[in-house]
């Protein structure tokens, strides 16, 4: 208000002063403007850090959260969790938010790197559906709330493809030499090869897992690239014709392209589930359980779903969605579906192996 | 006094960002975080003995060797050119080098999926002619194109520099002794801009062995480099230790290199770095 009313002023003095006066009652309004802003910065007088991967929210919704809350985010993003967990281990920035994956968690209360929550804050979290709590990763919800749940399947161009897709094997088909695309991300890659053999996607042998390093070997010279979010671009834009990738981001892609088909094949995938948590050290535990409670209101996670296209496990926002969106087999498939979908799980130290196996597979030619 | 106050901002700066670092880096490789804490330990460097590293080591020294002489072979006869102009075409040429590198390393980089892209300009133009789309994208020849694109310059520029500031009236003492124009080239030009090749050589030879945003980037995770090795070990893996390692015998490795090249540079014109 105080700005206006300024800047008006400014307009009526200009016609009194003159051109070269002018620059002077600029200047001095520079001056008092940079004042102004400077104690309107610290208005806020809380802040809350959170994190996030990319393109995971409706950035509109942490304007609501700032004007309802009197807070000021401070908001960044990740592209896997591995990254997150690095970022959060070697501590920097306290953050009082992350959303990790279901086996990322797993690790981090494993590794205590997690403040506990305490639910009874959370007062919506009766409106998430019972089928999203007290999962393996984190039981009883101690430390984490369901934020967004999913499944990881193939992605194709029917306008490159004649072919019904229904299987992993797709993706090591000659035919699509080079129109192939993998995630730049080693438990999701040898994931498909590990399901595509039949195994477990949290596989302990080494013999299975020597499998599908021969496997994912020998798919290389039909393999585009190992791409990151570019994958979605890539595939919008026709550069490739198959890949894997999260339900979400299929909802997004298919929106752009409706050439592009989404397909959890049948020798089953990957059930995942991103729920949030306040990683150890947070300087506003507080905050961050108004946040959590704030996301988790059905109409602020309507918001969500409708703009990110990742599946809620929200049972009243599942009731407002849209029923285009609520209906669509991509996002929200049938339980029959989902059946033989394997959860991923935290390794432990053989994760080593994993990590062995996938720099041989990347620096293999 | 006041000299020395002077430079103590400059000192102060390098240590922190120089010597600090470095001394870090060095110490992390020597360590491991055993049962009990942190623990001495050569483990890296032992692991990093494994043939599957060390092939990634090889193909990044083979990859920035053959982009190095490609900027040589590149560069060399631009430099040549550009010195013959007068002044204000030096000038024009110059900038014309110089400008693409005021705009971010990394967009001028990923400006290259979109003309090298299976729909990208150079297919369009094919298709227009009738050939079928090209696989440009992905593959090492696509990073050797980054890299020769992004580094022309730190070869060009040092070795124009040299030229221009030749003394012409050796090379117009070389004609008057009967010197054909190939004979000058060979015997007098070259053997006197040797240090600006020398320069231009370790200013490309440097960046483009370490580095792991060109080979993400055009060769799309498929050439996995020692500088992905390093960054995956970081921010990936989580294992500082092993990556310093790598950066270590990587940083060792420049050293050397850096050192021959300098034995080379015999009228020691101070452009090398020993």
């Amino acid at each position: 208000m105080k700005l206006n009313w300024n800047v008006n002023a400014n307009g009526k003095e200009k016609s009194r002063i003159g051109a070269r006066g002018t620059l002077k009652v600029f200047g001095l309004l520079m001056v008092v403007l940079l004042l102004m802003s400077g104690c309107a910065a610290s208005e806020p007088a809380e802040k809350l850090y959170v994190y996030n991967w990319g393109d995971y929210i409706d950035e509109n919704v942490l304007d609501e959260f700032e004007t309802e809350f009197n807070v000021e985010v401070i908001y960044d993003t990740y592209a896997t969790n591995e990254d997150l967990y690095v970022k959060l281990k070697q501590g920097g920035t306290p953050y009082d938010i992350a959303i990790p994956s279901d086996y990322m968690i797993e690790k981090m209360i494993r590794e205590d790197l997690v403040e506990p929550i305490d639910l009874a804050q959370i007062s919506n979290f009766t409106a998430i559906d019972d089928r999203f709590k007290d999962l393996d990763f984190d039981p009883g919800n101690k430390f984490s709330v369901p934020y967004m749940w999913g499944t990881v399947g193939i992605i194709y161009n029917t306008a490159m493809i004649d072919e019904e897709i229904d299987s992993w094997n797709a993706l090591w088909d000659p035919k699509y030499e080079k129109q192939i695309l993998m995630l730049d991300s080693q438990r999701d890659s040898i994931a498909v090869a590990l399901k595509k053999l039949g195994y477990s996607i949290n596989t302990k042998s080494l013999e299975e897992l020597e499998a599908a390093k021969a496997a994912l070997i020998e798919q290389k010279p039909l393999v585009l690239a190992y791409a990151g979010d570019n994958l979605k671009d890539m595939m919008i834009g026709g550069e490739a014709a198959i890949a894997f990738c999260w339900s979400g981001d299929a909802v997004y892609m298919i929106s752009e392209n409706e050439d592009l088909a989404y397909v959890i094949p049948k020798e089953g995938s990957n059930l995942w589930f991103d729920n949030i948590v306040i990683p150890k050290g947070a300087q506003n535990v507080e905050m961050a359980h108004k946040f959590i409670d704030f996301l988790s209101r059905p109409e602020i996670g309507q918001k969500n779903a409708e703009y990110i296209g990742y599946s809620t496990p929200n049972k009243e926002t599942l009731a407002l969605l849209d029923p285009e969106i609520s209906g669509d087999k991509t996002a929200y498939p049938d339980d029959a579906d989902l059946a033989n979908l394997e959860v991923l799980l935290d390794l432990g130290d053989f994760i080593e192996a994993y990590n062995r196996v996938w720099t041989e597979v990347k620096s293999a030619r | 006094m006041l000299k020395r106050l002077s430079t103590a901002p400059y000192l102060l700066w390098s240590f922190l960002l120089i010597v600090v670092p470095l001394v870090m880096v060095l110490g992390y490789s020597l360590i491991r975080t055993g049962p009990g804490g942190p623990e001495f330990s050569l483990n890296g460097f032992i692991k990093f003995t494994d043939p599957l590293y060390l092939k990634v080591l090889g193909l990044s020294v083979w990859i920035a060797l053959q982009s190095t002489v490609l900027c040589l072979v590149i560069g060399y006869p631009l430099a040549m050119i550009m010195s013959g102009l007068k002044p204000s075409a030096q000038r024009t040429t110059m900038t014309m080098i110089v400008l693409p590198m005021w705009m971010n390393f990394l967009l001028r980089t990923y400006a290259w999926i979109p003309i090298l892209g299976r729909n990208g300009l150079l297919n369009g133009l094919l298709a227009t002619i009738g050939i079928p789309p090209l696989n440009l994208l992905f593959n090492e020849g696509a990073v050797l194109l980054g890299m020769v694109y992004n580094f022309l310059p730190f070869m060009v520029l040092p070795i124009f520099t040299v030229l221009i500031r030749m003394d012409r009236s050796v090379i117009e003492a070389a004609q008057d002794l009967g010197a054909n124009r190939l004979h000058v080239f060979w015997r007098v030009t070259l053997p006197l801009s040797l240090p600006g090749v020398v320069s231009g050589v370790m200013m490309v030879f440097m960046p483009a062995v370490s580095t792991f945003v060109i080979s993400d980037l055009l060769g799309g995770s498929q050439v996995n480099l020692v500088g992905n090795l390093i960054k995956d070990q970081f921010l990936s893996v989580y294992d500082w230790n092993f990556g310093a390692s790598i950066s270590v015998v990587l940083m060792a490795l420049i050293l050397v290199s850096m050192w021959i090249l300098g034995k080379t540079d015999k009228n020691g014109s101070g452009v090398s770095f020993f």
